[in-house]
């Protein structure tokens, strides 16, 4: 794994986060520092190992399919910045 | 009624002779809210009224009965804001009580007052909170830990008997140890999370503050257990953790760490932590060098790891379905992009940024796999060493509390100071830290904390072993 470069810039717009250029020149060398830290783990030998997602061995969990309570209408929508005959309200995604 | 000192086990003992009422508490804490938070800045909003009408119902003959329990402001409690200490939460109120806060309930607690943290518990100082500064209680100029330092400032100023928090990388250990409280991080699997506001979810586990072990103990009981809205939860009874609190340790072989005992760290850290050694020595315990070889490589791992989970957890917020939003936006795009850039501070964007990354189409084989792959390693250095004692032992933390500013140009420097916490919760095993002395810094008594860790679900032993101690050092 040789030192790849990490785009701030491209990444941000990846995720969604408007970053000005203050913040962009901030953030890259912090994180070129942060990345040159975690590179450390390449001296790890990790040939045959299993990887670990979570600590504790439980997979697939079911319940059983029964409808319960949820939400009002009313209620899910209770916190959203903009709604509107029970439905969240966002900016126009399709031309017509 | 005086808040100082007041622990837990002894306000149930006044309010079952009938000396002290749950409202009387109420009244109590407020008391000391008003004369001790304007310097601490421990809480971010509390309601003295609803607490009052709930402490006027509580049935007193349940093992909380009328105990006001603080919360760090990342878990929801039904019709309360949870800020998560973030501009982008501003205005939000919480539709649900989280099952932490609904077992408190059943077991006579009154969920009180909302603590402040660093924003989405991403940091190790509460610096990162984008509303208000919280101070060590021992040295306003000094930061009270992080992330819950608002919920271990609070306990440890004498403002609460007890608090929640959230540990993901040593955010409940580490500010109990540089305020000088109880700090509790229960196995991965042992409280529900169903409510808490997720920020790694293989890593992130809710546990209480408090100021004996003896009180921990009884927290511990309330909101221990199995949850079917959390499938994380595991399905284990569980135990009597007061009944076998006093059994002490003699006959019981602890592990000192060696890797957690290195080069940089505070002298006087590492002389009242082998002090304490001495004292489990003195008590009977059999004292046993072990060896946690791939310790160095936690911090990095966890970074990893802990960013990759955030990256994705935090998506949810686009200002969509809750949360502020950015004003009029002239696409889809741009709502996300200046709902997100405006409603995150630094720290959070940082770890979305690198999150992401380690996650991106060529890199994840590199960072993430490999990043799991040891994770793997260090779960297996902690079931090498049970294998061979029954707990460790080691300082919670390499330095005492840092000055407020200190650290913050240098994200790497502030993730450093989860050194010895951060494994733990790789592990998924429990912790606990305790007050284990002073260290006299610039004229100012700051604490040392003593980490314990002990297998999953072995929290009976856990905190048995943390209770010989505190019971040989207030004899």
């Amino acid at each position: 794994m040789s030192a790849p470069h990490l785009d701030v810039r491209y990444i941000a717009n990846l995720v969604r986060l408007r970053l000005t250029e203050e913040e962009i020149a901030e953030l890259q060398p912090q994180l070129d520092h942060v990345l040159s830290y975690i590179e450390q783990l390449d001296e790890v030998n990790v040939e045959g190992i299993e990887p670990t997602a979570h600590a504790s061995a439980v997979y697939n969990v079911f319940r059983a399919d029964v409808p319960r309570n949820g939400f009002t209408q009313e209620q899910a929508t209770a916190n959203a910045p903009h709604s509107g005959n029970g439905l969240f309200l966002v900016p126009k995604v399709v031309e017509g | 009624m005086n808040l100082e000192g007041l622990t837990i086990t002894k306000a149930r003992r006044l309010i079952q002779a009938g000396e002290l009422s749950p409202v009387q508490l109420v009244d109590a804490v407020q008391a000391a809210i008003e004369r001790t938070d304007p310097a601490v800045g421990g809480y971010l909003s509390r309601d003295y009224e609803r607490a009052r009408a709930l402490a006027e119902k509580t049935d007193v003959t349940l093992p909380l009965g009328g105990i006001p329990v603080a919360i760090k402001d990342v878990i929801s409690v039904e019709g309360e804001s949870c800020t998560c200490a973030s501009q982008i939460l501003q205005g939000y109120v919480a539709p649900y009580d989280a099952t932490v806060i609904t077992k408190l309930r059943a077991a006579g607690a009154i969920p009180f007052g909302r603590t402040n943290m660093d924003e989405f518990a991403m940091g190790s100082s509460t610096e990162n909170s984008s509303l208000r500064i919280t101070r060590n209680p021992r040295d306003p100029e000094r930061i009270p830990g992080g992330s819950s330092g608002g919920s271990a400032a609070v306990v440890a100023a004498d403002e609460a008997m007890a608090s929640l928090g959230s540990d993901t990388g040593g955010s409940i250990r580490q500010p109990a140890a540089l305020c000088g409280c109880v700090g509790l991080k229960p196995s991965y699997g042992r409280v529900s999370r169903y409510g808490l506001v997720a920020f790694a979810s293989s890593l992130d586990q809710i546990g209480p503050f408090t100021h004996t072990v003896e009180d921990a103990a009884l927290v511990l009981q309330a909101i221990a257990g199995h949850d079917p809205l959390d499938s994380t939860s595991l399905d284990l009874p569980v135990p009597d953790y007061s009944a076998p609190l006093n059994d002490g340790v003699k006959g019981l072989k602890l592990g000192v760490p060696k890797e957690y005992f290195v080069e940089g760290m505070d002298p006087q850290v590492e002389a009242r932590v082998r002090a304490a050694v001495e004292v489990y020595r003195s008590l009977g315990a059999e004292i046993v060098e072990v060896s946690l070889p791939h310790t160095k490589y936690a911090v990095a791992d966890y970074y990893i790891i802990a960013t990759a989970e955030a990256s994705a957890n935090l998506a949810r917020f686009d200002g969509v379905r809750y949360g502020q939003r950015a004003s009029a936006p002239r696409d889809l795009a741009d709502h996300y992009g200046r709902t997100r850039g405006e409603g995150f501070g630094k720290e959070v964007k940082r770890r979305i940024i690198l999150g992401t990354y380690v996650l991106s189409s060529g890199y994840y084989d590199a960072f993430y796999l490999r990043a799991q792959k040891v994770r793997t390693l260090i779960r297996r250095d902690f079931e090498e060493a049970f294998r061979k004692v029954d707990g460790l032992l080691s300082p919670t933390s390499p330095v005492p509390a840092f000055k407020i500013g200190e650290r913050m140009a240098d994200p790497l420097q502030m993730y450093l100071a989860d050194i010895f916490t951060i494994a733990a919760n790789l592990a998924g095993i429990c912790g606990i830290s305790l007050p284990c002395g002073d260290a006299e810094v610039d004229g100012k008594k700051l604490p040392v904390g003593l980490q314990i860790m002990a297998p999953a679900f072995e929290e009976a032993r856990l905190l048995r072993i943390a209770r010989a101690y505190e019971t040989a050092r207030t004899a």
